[in-house]
């Protein structure tokens, strides 16, 4: 991993991140936001996280594992239910991991 | 904190809301987001290292970005070996419902000027935002002008001071776990744990669905674009769905 590459990575994203942040707070006087566009962004968060989730979970060493057999995809499910079960970070990632953990040495 | 000159102003003026006061009032209600904090940021810090991101550049990415779903995202792609361009748009996306925060928390802090207001944009996360607008926004609220800023950074300061220790802490001792433990696997299950919530109603529901089966099948497109392609088709379908309703 190179290192000026990784800077570039972090500093870029502190970059947009701050834009993002600082937007209408700093220009409220100048700057409104149109209904369509914040319609739009009621969306972001459920599409984005669905989108980072579910390739990392169906997909294996050995390409794409969509069945019972891919200790992630049921260890995932499991932790889902814990998320809807209880509103609780913790639980869900020690339910997740135990899940993860006695499926591969069951299995593995 | 508030400066001693500020608090000695309050004083004078007979306030029972001083900056001190909103501050403290700030960090007390925001004493159960802690518990939340600690988990998320241990385990930023661990994945960071587990995917091979030195230390030192862990906890810069902590101070610099502070927002812990696109870290993790990043982590991710970095990994993954995505080009910087991808990565900033993914950082994009994911951070864009700021926009919606910073709309929402913008007449709060008319009072303050851009000094504090951008201090306060750096500070901003979903537990400060919703926290410090739910209390605004009650029929009793005492804090007004800039008690609202003093109390929205007792809210967001200590989080912030949180998520730079628990990040520093996952990231020394994330480098004494062997990777053979897939501890990376904890980026999806956290994403999955903020994502459930999340699902309130039938759109986003669908705003989900069509995400996570466009992502997956978008997953071999070059630069990681599949993301971004799938998180656009998502936010589409939403607003298709909750047009039909």
């Amino acid at each position: 991993m190179n290192t000026t590459w990784l800077w570039l990575v972090i500093v870029g994203m502190g970059v947009v991140t701050f834009a993002l942040r600082v937007s209408v707070i700093a220009f409220q006087d100048r700057l409104t936001l149109p209904p369509a566009l914040r319609r739009a962004l009621r969306f972001v968060p459920a599409a984005v996280l669905a989108a980072i989730v579910a390739p990392a979970v169906v997909y294996g060493e050995g390409g794409l594992e969509l069945s019972l057999a891919n200790e992630r995809l049921l260890a995932a499910l499991v932790a889902a239910l814990v998320a809807w079960w209880r509103k609780s970070l913790l639980l869900t990632l020690l339910a997740g991991m135990a899940a993860f953990w006695s499926l591969r040495a069951l299995f593995g | 904190m508030p400066t001693d000159a500020e608090q000695r102003r309050d004083e004078q003026t007979g306030e029972r809301w001083g900056a001190r006061a909103s501050f403290l009032a700030g960090a007390k209600a925001a004493a159960p987001i802690y518990i939340g904090i600690v988990p998320f940021g241990l385990v930023t810090g661990v994945s960071a290292v587990s995917v091979g991101i030195p230390v030192t550049e862990t906890i810069a990415m902590s101070a610099v970005v502070f927002a812990g779903a696109s870290q993790l995202a990043g982590i991710q792609l970095i990994a993954n070996g995505a080009a910087f361009p991808i990565i900033w748009l993914a950082a994009l996306v994911i951070n864009l419902r700021f926009v919606m925060y910073s709309a929402s928390l913008a007449p709060h802090l008319r009072a303050v000027g851009l000094g504090k207001r951008s201090f306060a944009a750096y500070l901003m996360t979903d537990q400060a935002f919703a926290l410090s607008v739910g209390q605004f926004s009650e029929d009793d609220n005492p804090f007004e002008g800039v008690m609202k800023f003093w109390f929205y950074s007792g809210v967001a300061l200590p989080i912030w001071v949180l998520w730079m220790i628990t990040t520093v802490i996952g990231a020394v001792f994330g480098a004494q776990i062997p990777a053979s433990w897939g501890l990376d696997f904890v980026i999806p299950l956290m994403f999955l744990a903020i994502l459930m919530p999340a699902l309130r109603d039938r759109p986003a529901l669908v705003a989900a669905a069509v995400g996570a089966v466009v992502a997956v099948a978008a997953d071999g497109l070059p630069f990681n674009l599949g993301l971004i392609t799938a998180a656009v088709a998502g936010i589409v379908a939403g607003q298709l769905a909750e047009a039909r309703t």
